[in-house]
């Protein structure tokens, strides 16, 4: 019982990663860059919920949408005004440097802007929890909302490459930059639509993620952020089931390691069996093997 | 294209240090008036000129994940000083601060020292925070410049006697509340959920099982959590559940105690909890649902919500000028100020003698002086610099404080 | 025959580029030294720049060994500062164990940063390991990961001394179970406080020298080229004999050897050493990437420069509290984009250096003309 328990805590906490590893992996997938702002992007949308339902005291709904918009613009803000002059720079680290820099902006700002005195985010989901096993195990309700939404925007997003004009262009850019743009695709339109949905996930897994953990600061988005990268990493990164299996094995291990190892190694153990697994599996869970051409 | 590379980096190098020159140019002159008292010249400009005042150097992170306690600090601290130099100073001699940034880390915190020594610094406030505070402890106690710590709580902090803390120490408040738990028997079995990778919070928690086995209750779960994992208190509120604790103690501050109490009655756990002076401020904390707290035990020198005359005035003025009700880190430096007031009326030191002898003379009087502040009536130091003074032991009820 | 050699080199430095370059940058940091020295006799050195110049090495030290990753290796490493922290670590334990045995810190202080450096190289083989088989941002993940280990297992050791000797524990402080004349040592996140503070510039600069030498030296001799040669096409290396194990070996270590020297000044310049997510975390190794990146990726002495500016820069920028790091922010996005944007370097190319360099003399003079500031 004791077990199912932290099964339960596991997977919740596995689906926050999932669902900011989404996001993550999509970006990288499309615009072969590591975004460290996406963490950030997730703090930033939990703020705007924040301040449009706790002070301002609108309903969650309105919340919700203020915060997907804005992190959309924001996404592509950024977007233009950092990545997009590095595109075709000679090293790929550029852009990565610059996403640090990006990231240490959102995080000054909100500092500023907000304060630094922590905020308790009130949760935005409405559902009381279920109880299974005859009362003895209870799930509450962000614990279900955050697990649907993760497995809905991981089959919708995985349909949307698949089956859409604008999802086949990403999947043409991200093979090769050069060809799609002789092709007719608009690369540059293309890789602002990449980060336009990436930010707009981040938003949703920021309101989320403090609805299950409550405490907002402007650092709150780091730690999930770079938990996520490695989730993403775990799985094959680019490859969005990957990703969301990631997740999931990620906060599972990470909660039966503190559940049954220890609470301050956790993070150790985590890290170890990461390394493990790429060692065994280079490219990750569901990575593609790329052959190296001579 | 490499020349030009260059040229805007040699460009950007020169201007650094040319700034860095410049800059010292002018505290040179400084310098020599505060550090050098044999210049008889110089220090007779000084007590002429009537803009002579006492210089205090802060030390705290205003940036980055732990600045909402050196922000607090910052605050208090110019709150302190605008009320004495509005009343007159020290004899007609005005208070100055210049609080710089330490980000929380060792390193920058000795950058903020040495800055605030080009500046003139006579006395150091702070390190606010632990870890950055035994760093410039080495340091003042190199340069025998006297500092009071607001709310450094680690033994080390004030291990040379130039050193002197205003809050607990963390031995101290372990002690205290292992004591308080057993003497008025709270609890049977007892939990602590403490953050492994804090001073603060390990330092506590130490103490307080070391003193714990005196009692008749039973520690039957320490759970730790980390500075990178302060997010989900799941995994160990649900062992505390499990060993059938009845008191959770919490020697952590209320940034993690919030969501722990949050996620605790989301999985409808409710013991009895029990924590120090880092709990402070959860009920002024934005969005928190204070009903969360109902019950909660805290040994804090200072609450936010009393009505004696001195507090409410405090925390109106606080509020009217940052917007934020004061926590206890802001209690504390409010009472460091004044300690280095009293201490300065004490040992009638001026503000033309060198940095030396000010904190000789400083270190002295601390030991004599006796100060009612925010935390405390009646605050005395001993020679290992720490203050002597009385937890108040406060339970939460209806959203507010209430002595117990 | 010694002296004949170094004849030879000096008849062949006019033709020796890149020898002639590597002298430079030894002289650049000689004189460096020199100047703030002289300043320093002068008194025109206040404490807050006294303060920065071991921190300037240790960065200095940095960000020349994890070029040698990224740039002559060609590898990104997010787990730099996990060597550091190696470094760190294992020289003030031995410092602080020693201080008593051994008073001369001019003999306690070289034996520590070699312990420090030898620790670290450890380290690096057993992380250059995984290297073998892992490729871009999956070896740079487990870097990362690696580096977060580290950090979170120093967090959890004790270790003090008492009449009985030695005692280990990794669980708390009080399971050391020490007779009341104890020490403790390493006492978890409280980290070793009161390392013997033996850092100084001098040092410092000798050592960030060594760093210089060994690095420049590596990436001209033979085994550089065959490095560089893994970097720019594995499968070509590997074909014409090079051993890919034993140099993509041979480089994790010595950067990380050179990192734990970092560590070990970083480490005795302090009264209180913390394994915080800031000092030793994800967040610090990506902050020397940044000084490698910025300085321009395989180039030594750029980012030495590169890392004493950035790590001046918000020193300098004091003055505006707490807008300081957002100001820094945006400094570093702007910079990166000057140096780094294919439509910047076009623009540099069209306003010709001379050109600006012409400029520049006119704004001297003008300047000098108004009498300096």
């Amino acid at each position: 019982m004791e077990f199912i328990e932290f099964l339960i805590n596991g997977v919740r906490l596995g689906s926050v990663y999932a669902l900011i590893a989404l996001g993550y992996t999509m970006v990288y997938g499309i615009a072969k860059m590591l975004n460290f702002a996406h963490g950030d992007v997730i703090m930033v949308g939990a703020f705007v919920v924040y301040t449009t339902c706790n002070t301002l005291g609108l309903p969650p709904v309105v919340g919700i949408v203020v915060a997907v918009v804005l992190c959309t613009l924001l996404g592509i803000l950024i977007e233009k005004i950092a990545y997009k002059p590095l595109r075709g720079a000679t090293s790929n680290l550029a852009v990565l440097i610059t996403a640090i820099g990006v990231s240490y902006f959102l995080q000054n700002a909100a500092l500023l802007i907000f304060g630094a005195a922590p905020k308790n985010f009130t949760s935005i989901v409405p559902y009381e929890g279920i109880q299974i096993a005859g009362g003895q195990i209870t799930i509450d309700g962000e614990t279900i909302v955050i697990i649907a939404v993760s497995i809905v925007i991981m089959i919708a997003l995985t349909v949307f490459i698949k089956k859409t004009k604008a999802g086949q262009a990403m999947l043409a850019v991200s093979e090769d930059k050069g060809a799609a743009q002789l092709m007719g695709i608009n690369v540059n339109g293309t890789i602002s639509l990449t980060f336009a949905i990436g930010s707009a996930l981040a938003a949703v897994a920021g309101m989320l993620f403090c609805s299950v953990y409550p405490g907002l600061s402007s650092t709150t988005g780091s730690m999930p952020g770079i938990k996520a990268f490695t989730a993403a990493v775990f799985g094959g990164i680019g490859s969005i089931p990957g990703a969301f299996i990631g997740g999931i094995l990620l906060g599972v291990i990470e909660n039966l390691s503190k559940a049954y190892i220890s609470t301050q190694l956790s993070d150790a153990i985590v890290f170890s069996i990461l390394i493990i697994v790429l060692l065994v599996k280079p490219t990750g869970l569901l990575g593609k093997n790329i052959q190296e051409k001579v | 294209m490499k020349t030009m590379k260059k040229i805007a980096s040699i460009a950007l190098a020169t201007i650094m240090v040319m700034s860095m020159m410049t800059g010292c140019g002018n505290e040179a002159a400084v310098d020599s008036s505060v550090a050098d008292g044999s210049a008889a010249v110089e220090s007779s400009v000084a007590d002429e000129a009537t803009g002579a005042t006492f210089k205090i150097g802060g030390i705290g992170p205003i940036t980055g994940g732990a600045a909402v306690y050196g922000q607090a600090v910052m605050n208090a601290a110019e709150l302190a000083i605008a009320e004495i130099n509005a009343a007159g100073g020290v004899n007609g001699v005005m208070f100055e601060m210049n609080f710089q940034d330490d980000e929380h880390d060792a390193e920058k915190s000795v950058n903020a020292y040495n800055v605030v020594k080009d500046w003139g610094a006579q006395m150091i406030l702070g390190s606010v925070t632990s870890a950055p505070c035994i760093a410039v402890a080495q340091k003042t106690y190199e340069d025998n410049m006297f500092q009071i710590t607001p709310s450094g709580t680690a033994v080390d902090c004030i291990q040379y006697d130039n050193a002197f803390r205003l809050c607990f120490s963390d031995p101290n408040q372990g002690a205290a509340s292992a004591k308080y738990i057993g003497e008025n028997g709270l609890a049977e079995k007892v939990a602590v959920i403490y953050d492994s990778s804090n001073a603060y919070s390990s330092g506590i928690y130490e103490s307080f099982a070391a003193e714990a086995v005196n009692y008749d209750f039973e520690i039957v779960a320490a759970e730790a959590f980390t500075e990178d994992n302060n997010t989900d208190f799941s995994v160990q509120l649900q062992k505390a559940k499990d060993a059938e604790a009845d008191l959770v103690f919490l020697p952590i501050y209320c940034k993690e105690a919030a969501p722990l109490l949050t996620q605790a009655d989301g999985m409808g756990y409710a013991p009895k909890f029990f924590s120090c002076d880092g709990m402070d401020g959860i009920l002024a904390m934005e969005g928190f649902d204070v009903a969360l707290a109902e019950g909660v035990m805290l040994l804090t020198p200072f609450a936010a919500d009393a009505t004696d005359d001195m507090t409410v005035a405090f925390v109106t003025a606080y509020q009217e000028k940052y917007g934020d009700v004061p926590n206890q880190f802001a209690a504390d430096a409010y009472d460091t100020v004044y300690a280095f007031k009293v201490a300065i009326e004490k040992a009638g030191v001026t503000p033309d003698m060198n940095v030396s002898d000010m904190c000789e003379a400083l270190k002295a009087a601390m030991l004599e002086i006796s100060i009612d502040g925010l935390t405390g009536n009646g605050i005395t130091w001993t020679a290992d610099g720490e203050p002597n003074k009385e937890p108040k032991a406060v339970i939460i009820e209806n959203g507010a404080y209430k002595a117990m | 025959m010694k002296a004949n050699s170094i004849k030879d080199k000096f008849t062949n430095l006019k033709a020796n580029k890149p020898l002639r370059q590597d002298l430079i940058t030894y002289a650049i940091v000689i004189f460096a030294y020199l100047l703030i020295r002289i300043l320093d006799m002068a008194g025109m050195v206040n404490s807050q720049l006294n303060g920065l110049l071991v921190p300037i090495c240790v960065y200095a030290i940095l960000a020349v060994s994890l070029n040698l990753t990224v740039g002559i290796l060609g590898e990104l490493s997010l787990g730099h500062a996990g060597f550091m922290c190696v470094g760190a670590f294992t020289s003030a334990f031995f410092s602080k164990c020693m201080v008593e045995a051994i008073p001369l810190a001019i003999v306690r202080f070289p034996v520590a940063i070699l312990i420090g450096a030898v620790c670290a190289g450890l380290f690096g083989v057993l992380i250059g390991i995984p290297v073998l088989r892992l490729k871009g941002d999956y070896l740079a993940i487990v870097t990362l990961a690696f580096g977060e280990i580290i950090k979170n297992i120093i967090n959890t050791i004790n270790i003090g001394r008492d009449s009985n000797g030695l005692h280990f524990s990794m669980k708390s402080a009080m399971d050391l179970g020490m007779e009341k004349d104890g020490v403790f040592l390493i006492k978890g996140a409280m980290g070793i406080t009161g390392t013997p503070g033996d850092s100084n510039f001098t040092i410092g600069v000798i050592l960030l020298l060594i760093t210089l030498f060994v690095v420049l030296n590596m990436v001209r001799s033979r085994d550089g080229r065959a490095i560089m040669a893994i970097r720019d096409n594995v499968i070509a290396a590997e074909s014409v004999g090079i051993n890919i194990t034993k140099y993509k070996l041979l480089t994790f270590a010595i950067s990380a050897a050179l990192a734990g020297m970092a560590g070990a000044l970083y480490a005795h310049n302090l009264g209180s050493l913390t394994a915080t997510p800031k000092t030793f975390g994800y967040n610090m190794s990506i902050m020397i990437l940044v000084y490698v990146v910025l300085g321009g990726i395989g180039n030594i002495r750029g980012s030495m420069i590169a890392a004493i500016i950035l790590y001046v820069l918000p020193e300098m920028l004091r003055g505006l509290q707490t807008y300081r790091m957002l100001i820094y922010a945006v400094v570093l996005i702007v910079m990166m984009i000057y140096n780094w944007a294919p439509k910047s370097i076009a623009w540099r190319e069209t306003h010709s250096a001379k050109d600006l360099l012409a400029k520049v003399k006119g704004v001297v003079a003008s300047k000098s003309k108004k009498g300096g500031n």
